[in-house]
């Protein structure tokens, strides 16, 4: 099975190690990631706001490559996600918007939104299945309290993101499950972590951050699991001293015995 | 050739200051067959109507045209004014020059224009009426109440008063509804049991009363005056003649943990079951998904100690046909679903509890006795936050758009009650607006805030967080002071959004009533006639028609009773003699008429129709009964071959109009 790939920038750099257990993991379940040549950076928040075009545009790009290469486009950061979803969706139901983009990319074939946008997460869950990921696990994580940490961006808007339950999401917990875990469920786990704020008026970053992890810590979690590298970023800087938390891919990577634990330059 | 007379009416200066009434009533005089045509200040007055009547004797007219306001108004004035001068009734035409003329238009000319054409249309299609008659129907002397809550209660109890029986079906095993639930009453705070239970044993005890309760529904055939009602009377497994309700069996029956509907699942209750002490019937009923007797034949504990022998696990489902002149519709309300409001955590949290909920549990006969206990740990709270407003006036989708109207209220009550038994307790309350229009409503409201210190912030509740301790995070914005606020409470109360009865869609299509898009039913008139359904014989009571609280729903309960004992209190109704008619020359038979028909008036015989060569041939023809056709006209269009027609309303009259207009 062959998905077309955007990795994203920040998956170049500071979160090497998801993009690098995402693809260790993808290879042991039997499934390839194909990553889109000349992808550009998805733009982060700035491309979400509802009056922009130009900022769109690059994930509109990776859409439409896609959409060439004949593949589900699979992505793992929770920003890339929620952008390429939501352009995708703006493609296939914003008439105005549709025409501007395609207007100005001229594409060879316009583009209307026909790639299926994956997350990570999604392909385990619809295409390997819980079932064999758990079969695949060797090394399972029996014992441990693993709260999983969705943060605001991954599920929402729902209607858009059409992955989980935005107030009551289970695919997380679905995945610790089946990794042999023990997830733990805490209110704040679709809570936001401060984002981009961190930068402007890093005390309000720091608030939020430390509401998640204190909460997933009272509930009784040891490590936190998360797909976005702005939460890891947020949570490792704000609350050191609470759960450790790192990404769902690198649980994946160790309960299926590839990897080992690789050297994480993402704090 | 007809002799027509024209009226124009000023209406005061609403009609005169917008359209040229003499020019009007002049231009008129001229088209074909007028011969008389006047203008007057108000035509509906005595002065004015007498000017139509001498006319029509004086000028011997055949048809009347008059030019004033919208047939709604005063067709029937008008109409009553030329049968009293001893014309047909429906030889009077109306056109409407104030509503769809001078109220909308500025400029006179126009204004004045566009009357002499709508007066013109008219003109044309009194040359086509012909006179009408209404026929008649009996009328059987019993009602219907669907729905044995406070609603159903109050309109069986004044419909028996004037003297003609009346049946009450309600689904539960007893009548009572929701207020039996309920704890105290706003804004005077009496007891809702001390006021409700004597309506209940009233209604037990008239003779002309019956209830069936435990019963439903099944089907409505007929008209108005002469329904024929299908109920099905749900097997309870036990006797009712025989059983003496002393709760014998729901104390011995060994199934100890049946969710207690009445107590919303605070609590549980055995399989044989009666739902409160006051219940009417006091009859008890087994629960067939619980009881082991009636699931795998081991038990009968119940019919072993049952004294009287009331015990039938053989019982079956019956079917009761009965006849009834008017029917009144009384299935009431339920709180919404909360699934769509997760971020309040009412599925997480057995501390987050609707307003229902809260009755219950502050309700000496509910599952603490009365004592307000948290339900996780049954402690008592602290800080207790009512979120108003969980799914009403909500525009996202995920709740109503409408107001669900008495959850400020009851709001108010709980939270003044929370602080008048437990001074100690802080209470909160997040509301959009506080609306209390009723009588003493504001006063009750004012009470709460300013005596007993009810802390009342104007915003909405974000989220509610379980916190690993147990307490609730309230996370919610002060849109006053313009703060988030987070506050840590012990209990959370949500004012769920109230809509209409589950049973209220499947019964309304039975009924041929209509409905609005919340399923509310809709009145004939929304002020003029607000407790009849547009479909004859057919009544409101209580929240079926819109969310209403208890003074309103009695008020309406009454008014709709009053609507009934007009109606049954006739030997003969006279109908609408506008009703469609099938030509069966040309009808095919195609259904077409039948398909579209809202009230069910349309049925098909088989007629022999001479042929050619005196052959004979059968063929499926439409019938229309006349007393249940309401005139709306949709069977005309719908009909492929123009076999349809409409009395007072025929293709050739309307088209008469329009090529009036288009002249």
């Amino acid at each position: 099975m062959i998905f077309s790939y955007y990795p994203g920038c920040t998956l170049k750099n500071k979160a090497a190690e998801l993009d690098r257990t995402a693809r260790l993991a993808a290879e042991r379940l039997g499934f390839t990631l194909e990553e889109l040549p000349e992808w550009q950076c998805c733009g982060g928040v700035f491309s979400s706001a509802r009056d922009e075009i130009a900022s769109k545009l690059a994930a509109v790009r990776a859409l439409a490559a896609a959409r060439d290469a004949g593949h589900d486009l699979v992505t793992l950061c929770s920003a890339c996600h929620n952008v390429l979803k939501q352009a995708n969706d703006a493609m296939a139901h914003d008439a105005d918007f549709a025409m501007k983009a395609n207007n100005y990319m001229q594409l060879e074939t316009p583009y209307h939104g026909e790639t299926r946008v994956l997350h990570y997460l999604e392909v385990l869950r619809d295409v390997v299945g819980w079932d064999r990921v758990a079969a695949a696990v060797t090394h399972p994580l029996a014992g441990q309290k693993v709260a999983a940490y969705y943060g605001c961006l991954l599920l929402r808007p729902g209607a858009v993101m059409a992955m989980d339950n935005p107030e009551n999401p289970v695919i997380m917990e679905d995945f610790l499950r089946a990794l042999g875990a023990d997830p733990v469920i805490y209110p704040y786990r679709n809570e936001c972590c401060g984002g981009y704020i961190t930068l402007e008026d890093p005390d309000l970053a720091a608030k939020k951050s430390r509401q998640v992890a204190d909460s997933a810590a009272g509930f009784g979690a040891q490590q936190m699991v998360t797909a976005c590298p702005l939460c890891l970023y947020n949570i490792h800087k704000n609350a050191a001293d609470g759960p450790e938390i790192c990404y769902f891919t690198e649980l994946l990577a160790q309960a299926l015995g590839v990897g080992g634990k690789g050297a994480r330059d993402d704090q | 050739m007809q002799r027509i007379g024209v009226f124009v009416c000023w209406c005061g200066s609403n009609i005169a200051a917008t359209v040229d009434v003499e020019a009007v009533a002049e231009a008129l005089s001229h088209e074909p067959g007028v011969v008389f045509s006047a203008n007057y200040q108000y035509m509906c007055s005595e002065a004015g109507q007498n000017l139509i009547k001498d006319a029509i004797r004086d000028h011997q007219l055949t048809g009347v045209v008059i030019c004033s306001c919208s047939p709604r108004m005063h067709e029937q004035t008008f109409r009553k004014t030329a049968a009293a001068a001893g014309l047909n009734p429906y030889m009077v035409e109306i056109a409407n020059i104030r509503e769809q003329c001078s109220w909308i238009h500025k400029d006179k000319a126009a204004g004045t224009e566009k009357a002499i054409i709508l007066g013109r249309a008219a003109v044309a299609k009194v040359h086509l009426n012909a006179p009408l008659v209404a026929g008649e129907s009996p009328v059987t002397k019993r009602a219907l109440v669907i729905g044995g809550g406070i609603a159903g209660i109050q309109t069986a109890l004044d419909i028996a008063d004037a003297g003609f029986e009346v049946d009450i079906v309600e689904k539960e095993p007893t009548i009572g509804g929701k207020m039996t639930q309920l704890d105290k009453t706003f804004p005077t705070l009496d007891c809702a049991a001390c006021i409700l239970t004597p309506k209940m044993v009233d209604c037990a005890q008239d003779e002309r009363i019956h209830i069936y309760a435990y019963s439903e529904v099944e089907k409505v055939e007929g008209f108005v005056g002469n329904f024929t009602v299908t109920i099905k009377k749900k097997a309870r497994f036990v006797d009712e003649t025989k059983c003496t309700g002393c709760g014998l069996c729901t104390e011995k029956c060994p199934q100890k943990k049946v969710p207690n509907l009445f107590n919303l699942g605070l609590d549980t209750r055995r399989a044989i079951y009666i739902p409160f002490a006051q219940a009417v019937p006091k009859v008890a009923t087994i629960d067939a998904d619980y009881c082991n007797m009636l699931k795998n034949g081991k038990c009968g504990v119940c019919a072993k100690v049952c004294t009287a022998g009331a015990i039938d696990y053989k019982q079956t489902d019956q079917h009761i046909e009965e006849k009834y002149g008017a029917i009144v519709v009384a299935t009431g309300y339920n709180p919404i679903k909360l699934d769509s409001f997760e971020e309040y955590a009412y599925a997480q949290s057995p501390d987050v509890v609707t307003s229902l909920e809260f009755e219950r549990l502050t309700n000496a006969a509910g599952p603490t006795g009365g004592t307000l206990l948290r339900p996780s740990d049954g402690k008592h709270p602290h800080t207790i936050v009512f979120v108003q407003c969980v799914g009403s006036r909500d525009t996202s989708g995920c709740g109503k758009p409408y107001c669900s109207k008495i959850c400020c209220m009851y709001t108010a009550k709980h939270a003044m009650l929370t602080r008048d038994k437990y001074p100690d307790t802080e209470v909160y309350v997040f509301y959009i607006d506080v609306r209390t229009p009723g009588k003493n409503f504001d006063e009750f409201y004012r009470r709460a805030v300013e005596e007993y210190g009810v802390h009342y912030i104007k915003g909405m509740v974000g989220k509610v967080a379980p916190q690993a301790d147990g307490t609730l995070m309230v996370q919610a914005s002060d849109l006053i002071s313009n703060e988030q606020l987070h506050i840590s409470a012990d209990m959370v109360v949500l004012a769920a959004a109230i809509e209409p009865d589950k049973s209220a869609r499947p019964l309304a299509t039975m009924l041929t009533a209509s409905m609005d898009t919340n399923d509310f039913f809709t009145e004939a008139h929304p002020k003029l006639r607000p407790v009849e359904s547009p479909t004859a014989g057919i009544f409101l009571s209580g929240a079926c028609q819109g969310p209403k609280d208890i003074p309103e729903t009695v008020a309406q309960a009454g008014a709709a009773a009053s609507k009934v004992i007009g109606l049954l209190s006739k030997n003969k109704l006279t109908g609408n003699p506008c009703v469609a008619r099938s030509d069966e020359m040309l009808c095919n038979g195609c259904s077409s008429c039948e398909k579209v028909c809202p009230y069910g008036a349309i049925s098909y015989e088989d007629k022999e129709f001479r042929m050619p060569n005196r052959t004979v041939a059968i063929r499926r023809v439409a019938k229309v009964n006349p007393a249940v056709c309401q005139g709306c006209g949709a069977c005309t269009v719908a009909c492929p071959s123009g076999a349809m027609d409409l009395l007072g309303f025929s293709n050739r009259q309307i088209m008469a109009e329009v090529d009036a207009i288009c002249k």
